[in-house]
C-alpha cells in the first residue's frame, strides 16, 4: 500500500510494518518521493544516499531478528561520520572527506535496522543558530520558506518537519537540537552529557556536545534514544552504570516505560530569569498557556524559582565553546584529508591558504575568539574565569532541583526569523540561544516540544529541563503535555 | 671570573606497552609506513582518545622508582601547535596535574654521592616522523610513531657538569632497565634527551639565562653538546656579551650548537584541560600494588653485591648498570657459587664483546650455565685460565657450549700425575744440564724444564702439577 507514510511517526510506522500494512521499501519510496517533491525548496539535505538506503532496505532481516528501528528512514546531521560516505560539517574544508569508520550512533542505528536516507544541512561546524553559515547555503523553514529553520541542526529539524525523514539525529552544543526543533515545530532532545557516545561526532566543543533525537513526537524521541544511548568504551566521557547517581535509570533501560500520562504531584519550576525582557509576546503567551495546562493536570508550579547566574551563560559559553573549538578545528590543515589550497610556497603558507579558503567567516570568528581566550596572559581572565562561572551555573541547577522535579521555560526568545535578518549581527544571533545554553553548561538533559504558534503561524517550543540522568522526568512531563494538547499533530504547510 | 654550568635535563622515554597510549594500535618498531594507524592516532575528525591503562601503570611505576610523590588527582591537557607530524595539531600531554612530582636520582660517587632532584614525571603522546624527499618539493609523514606513549622526566637544575649529566643518564637508564618499561635505546629513539644549561659565577647561587639544547642522539653527544655550550657561554660572558634565551641544535658533524629559535619565536602552546579525557583519581591501593611490582633497583643491588659478595664497588657498579647483565651474573653465581670469578669474566671481557656487537650480554650466545661450567672447569683444574679465554672466544664465535668445546677439541688439561710422570722423566733425562743447574741453586732452570713439559704435551699439562712433579722427580733422582 502506498500512503502518506512521510506524515507518520516512527512508532506508528512500526505498528503498520508489524501488521503488514506497510513495507520498508514502500516507506522508503514514499520518503524519496517526498524529498523529490519538496527538498529543492527546503534544502534540508546536503546529500541523499538513495542507493545505500535502498540496499539497506533490501538486506533487512525479517521477523524477530529485525531491529527496533527496522525500515525507519532516518536523516543524519552532516557532522556524524558514516563509513565511506562524505561527511563535511557543511564546511568547504572537509569537502570530499569520507571517514573510514562509522560513528558509534551510526553503527547502532544500522544495527537496529534504521534506513539512513542522507546527511542534513547545518551551520558550518555547528557554529550558528540559523543554518546560514553552511557552505551549501541556507535551509528553509517548512512552516515559512522565507525563514530560517534554526540551527545548527536546522537541516535535521526541517527534514522531520517537512516529512523528508521520519526521524533525525542532531547535535546540541548550546541549543543546536532544541532551538531548530522549536522553530520547526518538532521534538528535539538533548540528553544528559555522557548519555550518548560522541565517538564519530565531529567535535565543536567536546565538553558541551551531545547527540540527540529530532522527532515528530515524544514517543519517537524515546524510541530513538533507546537505540543511541549507552556506554561506549570509545568515548571516555560516556557514562557507565557506576557513574550513575542513585535514583537514576540505567543506560540500557527502555525509555518508553516513562511515557506516562500523569503529572499529578510533579513539581515544576518556572525560573524568573527566563521570562524577562526580549521575549516575543506570542512566545510568552504560548509558554504561559502550557504552564497552565500542567497546573490543570495536577502539577504544582513554583514561579519564584531563581537561577541567578543565567545572565552569564551566553558569555561563558562564548569563551568555553570557541576555546575548545579552536583546538578541535586545528586538525583541518590540508595535510591528511579534505580541502588543500594549491600553490603553497611552504608548509606555513599551505596552512594559511587552506584555512583561509576552507573556513567560513563564523568559523574563523570562533577560532580567533578561542585562540585569544586560551593565549598565555589571557587564560586566567577568560577561560579559567569561564570555567568558574560554569560551575556556578551548574550549582544553580543543583539548588533548583532540590525544590522542583523539572524546569519549564521557553526554548527560544522568538519564533523563526527571516533568512538574512541576523547574519550581519553575530551578537543578536548568539542571543537566540540564551535559554538553551545553560543546559549544556550544566550537562543536564532538556527537551523542546511544540506548544503553540505565533500570529504568523510559526511554531513555538516549550523547553523542559531535568537533573542529570533524569530523562525519565522529561519524558513523563513532555508526554503528558503532548497527549493533552494537539500542537504536535499540526504539520508544516509545505 | 670563573663560571660554572647549571644544567637540567628533560628525558623522553618511549614506554614499551603493546599498544599506543590513546588507541589500540600496535607499537612495533620498524613496520612499513602508516601501517600501525587508526582513526584515533591519525586524529581523524570525530575520533576520541582512550587512555591505555598499561601505559598509565608504567608511568606510575617509573615515578615510584624515582621516589616521586604520585599524585592522587591526575588530568591530561592539550598543548596546541602546528606541525605536520602532529595530526591533530595538538599534543595530549599533562600540564599542571601530572602523574608525579618530586623524586630523586642519586649518583653514587665514592667520595660524595650527588642527588639530582626530579621535578616532575608526566605521560604524553609521541608525534609522527617526517620523511623529507631528496628533491625538496614535498615531505612525507609516517604516523606509525604517532600516539606512542612517552614519559617525560624532568630534573631540577641540579646538574653541575656535563659529566654529571652523562652519569645521570646512565643511572636513569639502568634504573629503567630494571622496571622493564622501556627499551631505553637512544638510537631507536626510545630515549631522547633535551638539556637546559645556563652559567653563573662559580660559587654563587643565582641562575643565568638558560639555553635549551636539542638533537643529541647519544649520551656521549649530550655530554659533548653541554661541554661545547658551557665553553661557548663562558667565553661570551667573560668577554662581556649577554646570553640570549633560545633553543639551539647540536650538530654532531660540526661538533657545535647553532641557534634554532629565539625566545620571541617560542610557541604559545595555549594549554587547556583535554575535554575528551576525564580526570583520574588514583586509589592508594593501586599505587601500593604497583609499588610491589618494583624489583630490587640497581643502587640497592650494587650495595648488596659489594657487602654480601665482597665485590669491589667498581665491579658491583658495572654489573648493575644493566638489568640483563645483573641478571646474567646472579644466574651464573647461583650455578657455580664463585662471585668474584663470575664478575671478572663478565666485566673483564664479555661486556666489552657485547657492547662491540651492540647486543645485551645474553646476546653473545653464552648462557649463565655455560659460563658457570667454564668457571667450574678452571676451579677443578680441568683447564687453565688461558685455555678458558680461548674457549670463551670460541663459544661466542660458534654459539657452542664451552664444555662441549673443551670436550670436542680434547682441550682438557692433563691433571693426571700418572699420565704426566713418564713425560717428565723423559724431559729430565734429556736435559741433564738444566737439572744440574737447578740442583746447583739456579732455581730459574726449573722454568725451562716446565716449558719443555708443556711443549711435549701441546700445552695441555696442568702447570702447577708439572711444577710439583718436576721438583719431586729431580730430588728423587
Amino acid at each position: 500500500m502506498m500512503g502518506k507514510f512521510y506524515e507518520s511517526t516512527a512508532h506508528s510506522l512500526r505498528e503498520e510494518l508489524a501488521g503488514n500494512k506497510a513495507s520498508a521499501s514502500g516507506i522508503l519510496t514514499d520518503i524519496l518521493q517526498r524529498i523529490n517533491a519538496v527538498d529543492s525548496e527546503i534544502k534540508a539535505y546536503v546529500r541523499v544516499s538513495e542507493t545505500a538506503a535502498k540496499k539497506a532496505v533490501s538486506s533487512l532481516p525479517t521477523g524477530a531478528s529485525a531491529g527496533s528501528l527496522a525500515g525507519i528512514p532516518i536523516a543524519l546531521k552532516d557532522n556524524l561520520c558514516v563509513k565511506n560516505e562524505e561527511t563535511t560539517c557543511a564546511s568547504r574544508i572537509l569537502k570530499g572527506f569520507k571517514p573510514p569508520y562509522d560513528a558509534t550512533v551510526v553503527k547502532k542505528l544500522k544495527d537496529a535496522g534504521a534506513v539512513l536516507v542522507g546527511k542534513t544541512n547545518m551551520d558550518e561546524f555547528a557554529f550558528g543558530s540559523s543554518c546560514e553559515t553552511s557552505c551549501y547555503g541556507p535551509t528553509s523553514n517548512p512552516h515559512d520558506t522565507s525563514r530560517i529553520p534554526g540551527g545548527s541542526s536546522g537541516g535535521s529539524a526541517a527534514a522531520v518537519a517537512s516529512g523528508t525523514a521520519v526521524m533525525a539525529l542532531g547535535s546540541d552544543t548550546g541549543g543546536s537540537i532544541r532551538q531548530p526543533a522549536a522553530m520547526c515545530g518538532v521534538v528535539g532532545l538533548k540528553p544528559t552529557y555522557g548519555r550518548v557516545s560522541r565517538y564519530g561526532l565531529i567535535a565543536f566543543a567536546s565538553s558541551l556536545d551531545q547527540i540527540g533525537p529530532i522527532t515528530k513526537d515524544v514517543e519517537d524521541s524515546s524510541l530513538l534514544l533507546n537505540v543511541i544511548a549507552g556506554h561506549d568504551e570509545m568515548d571516555s566521557t560516556s557514562v557507565t552504570e557506576k557513574d550513575m547517581p542513585a535514583g537514576c535509570y540505567m543506560p540500557a533501560s527502555d525509555y518508553r516505560q516513562f511515557l506516562k500520562k500523569d503529572v499529578k504531584g510533579l513539581r515544576i519550576g518556572v525560573p524568573k530569569e527566563y521570562f524577562g525582557s526580549g521575549i516575543d509576546p506570542d512566545v510568552l503567551k504560548s509558554v504561559n498557556d502550557a504552564i497552565a495546562v500542567f497546573e490543570k493536570l495536577g502539577a504544582s508550579v513554583d514561579r519564584s524559582l531563581s537561577l541567578p547566574h543565567t545572565e552569564y551563560a551566553v558569555s561563558t559559553y562564548y569563551i568555553i565553546g570557541p576555546a575548545e573549538a579552536s583546538s578541535n578545528l586545528a586538525r583541518f590543515d590540508g595535510v591528511g584529508y579534505g580541502f588543500r589550497a594549491d600553490q603553497a610556497k611552504d608548509i606555513i603558507d599551505m596552512y594559511t591558504k587552506t584555512r583561509s579558503m576552507g573556513f567560513g567567516d563564523e568559523a574563523k570568528r570562533r577560532i580567533l575568539l578561542g585562540t585569544y581566550s586560551l593565549a598565555s596572559g589571557y587564560y586566567d581572565a577568560y577561560y579559567l574565569k569561564a570555567l568558574k562561572v560554569r560551575t556556578k551555573i551548574r550549582e544553580d541547577f543543583v539548588e533548583a532541583f532540590k525544590k522542583v522535579d523539572c524546569i519549564v521555560a521557553p526554548t527560544t526568545p522568538t519564533a523563526a526569523f527571516r533568512i538574512g535578518e541576523k547574519t550581519k549581527d553575530p551578537l543578536s544571533m548568539y542571543m537566540s540561544d540564551v535559554f538553551t545554553i545553560p543546559a549544556n553548561l550544566a550537562g543536564i538533559p532538556a527537551i523542546s516540544i511544540p506548544c503553540g504558534f505565533t500570529k504568523e503561524a510559526l511554531p513555538v517550543g516549550l523547553q523542559i529541563l531535568a537533573p542529570a540522568f533524569r530523562e525519565d522526568v522529561i519524558f513523563r512531563a513532555a508526554y503528558t503535555y503532548e497527549q493533552n494538547t494537539e500542537w504536535h499533530l499540526r504539520r508544516a504547510s509545505i | 671570573m670563573e663560571y660554572e654550568p647549571v644544567i637540567g635535563l628533560e628525558v623522553h622515554l618511549q614506554l614499551s606497552t603493546r599498544t599506543k597510549v590513546f588507541c589500540g594500535c600496535s607499537t612495533l618498531f620498524g613496520q612499513s609506513a602508516n601501517s600501525q594507524t587508526c582513526p584515533v592516532c591519525l586524529g581523524l575528525p570525530g575520533s576520541l582518545p582512550k587512555l591505555n591503562a598499561e601505559a598509565f601503570r608504567y608511568a606510575i611505576k617509573v615515578a615510584l622508582a624515582l621516589g616521586c610523590e604520585v599524585q592522587r588527582f591526575v588530568k591530561f591537557d592539550r598543548k596546541n601547535y602546528y606541525y605536520p607530524d602532529l595530526p591533530k595539531n595538538f599534543q595530549i600531554t599533562q600540564f599542571d596535574k601530572p602523574v608525579a612530582f618530586n623524586g630523586e636520582v642519586i649518583l653514587a660517587y665514592k667520595d660524595a654521592p650527588k642527588m639530582i632532584r626530579i621535578k616532575r614525571v608526566h605521560l604524553e603522546e609521541d608525534a609522527g616522523k617526517l620523511i623529507h624527499e631528496a628533491a625538496g618539493a614535498f615531505s612525507l609523514v609516517d604516523y606509525n610513531r604517532t600516539g606512542m606513549p612517552l614519559l617525560e622526566i624532568v630534573t631540577e637544575p641540579d646538574i653541575a657538569s656535563p659529566g654529571e649529566a652523562y652519569d645521570y643518564l646512565v643511572s636513569l637508564k639502568a634504573m629503567i632497565s630494571y622496571l622493564g618499561v622501556s627499551d631505553c635505546d637512544m638510537e631507536k629513539g626510545s630515549l631522547r634527551c633535551d638539556a637546559n644549561i645556563s652559567m653563573r659565577p662559580r660559587g654563587t647561587s643565582g641562575l643565568g639565562v638558560k639555553v635549551e639544547l636539542k638533537n643529541m642522539n647519544s649520551f656521549k653527544n649530550v655530554r659533548a653538546a653541554l661541554e661545547y655550550e658551557a665553553a661557548r657561554q663562558a667565553k661570551a660572558l667573560i668577554s662581556g656579551e649577554k646570553i640570549s634565551q633560545e633553543t639551539r641544535l647540536w650538530d654532531v658533524d660540526k661538533e657545535s650548537t647553532a641557534s634554532m629559535r629565539s625566545k620571541e619565536e617560542a610557541h604559545d602552546y595555549r594549554y587547556f584541560p583535554e575535554p575528551d579525557l576525564v580526570p583520574l583519581v588514583i586509589e592508594k591501593d593501586t599505587i601500593e600494588d604497583i609499588r610491589r611490582e618494583i624489583p630490587e633497583l640497581p643502587a640497592a643491588k650494587a650495595a648488596r653485591f659489594a657487602a654480601d659478595l665482597k665485590l669491589s664497588e667498581y665491579d658491583a657498579g658495572v654489573l648493575v648498570s644493566d638489568s640483563r647483565t645483573a641478571g646474567f651474573f646472579e644466574e651464573t653465581i647461583k650455578l657455580c657459587g664463585k662471585p668474584k670469578a663470575a664478575a671478572n669474566w663478565i666485566t673483564g671481557g664479555m661486556m666489552a664483546e657485547a657492547n662491540e656487537r651492540g647486543v645485551g650480554i645474553g646476546g653473545l650466545g653464552v648462557t649463565p650455565q655455560g659460563l658457570a661450567g667454564l668457571i667450574d672447569m678452571i676451579e677443578k683444574g680441568a683447564i687453565s685460565g688461558k685455555m678458558a679465554k680461548d674457549v670463551l672466544t670460541e663459544a661466542i664465535k660458534t654459539k657452542k657450549d664451552p664444555a662441549a668445546i673443551v670436550g670436542s677439541k680434547g682441550l682438557s688439561q692433563i691433571s693426571d700425575a700418572s699420565a704426566l710422570e713418564p713425560i717428565i722423566k723423559s724431559v729430565v733425562e734429556k736435559n741433564a744440564k738444566s737439572v744440574g743447574d737447578y740442583r746447583n741453586g739456579k732455581l730459574n732452570a726449573l722454568g725451562y724444564l716446565v716449558g719443555q713439559v708443556m711443549k711435549e704435551t701441546g700445552g695441555k699439562a696442568n702447570p702447577a702439577l708439572v711444577n710439583e712433579l718436576l721438583k719431586k722427580i729431580i730430588e728423587r733422582v
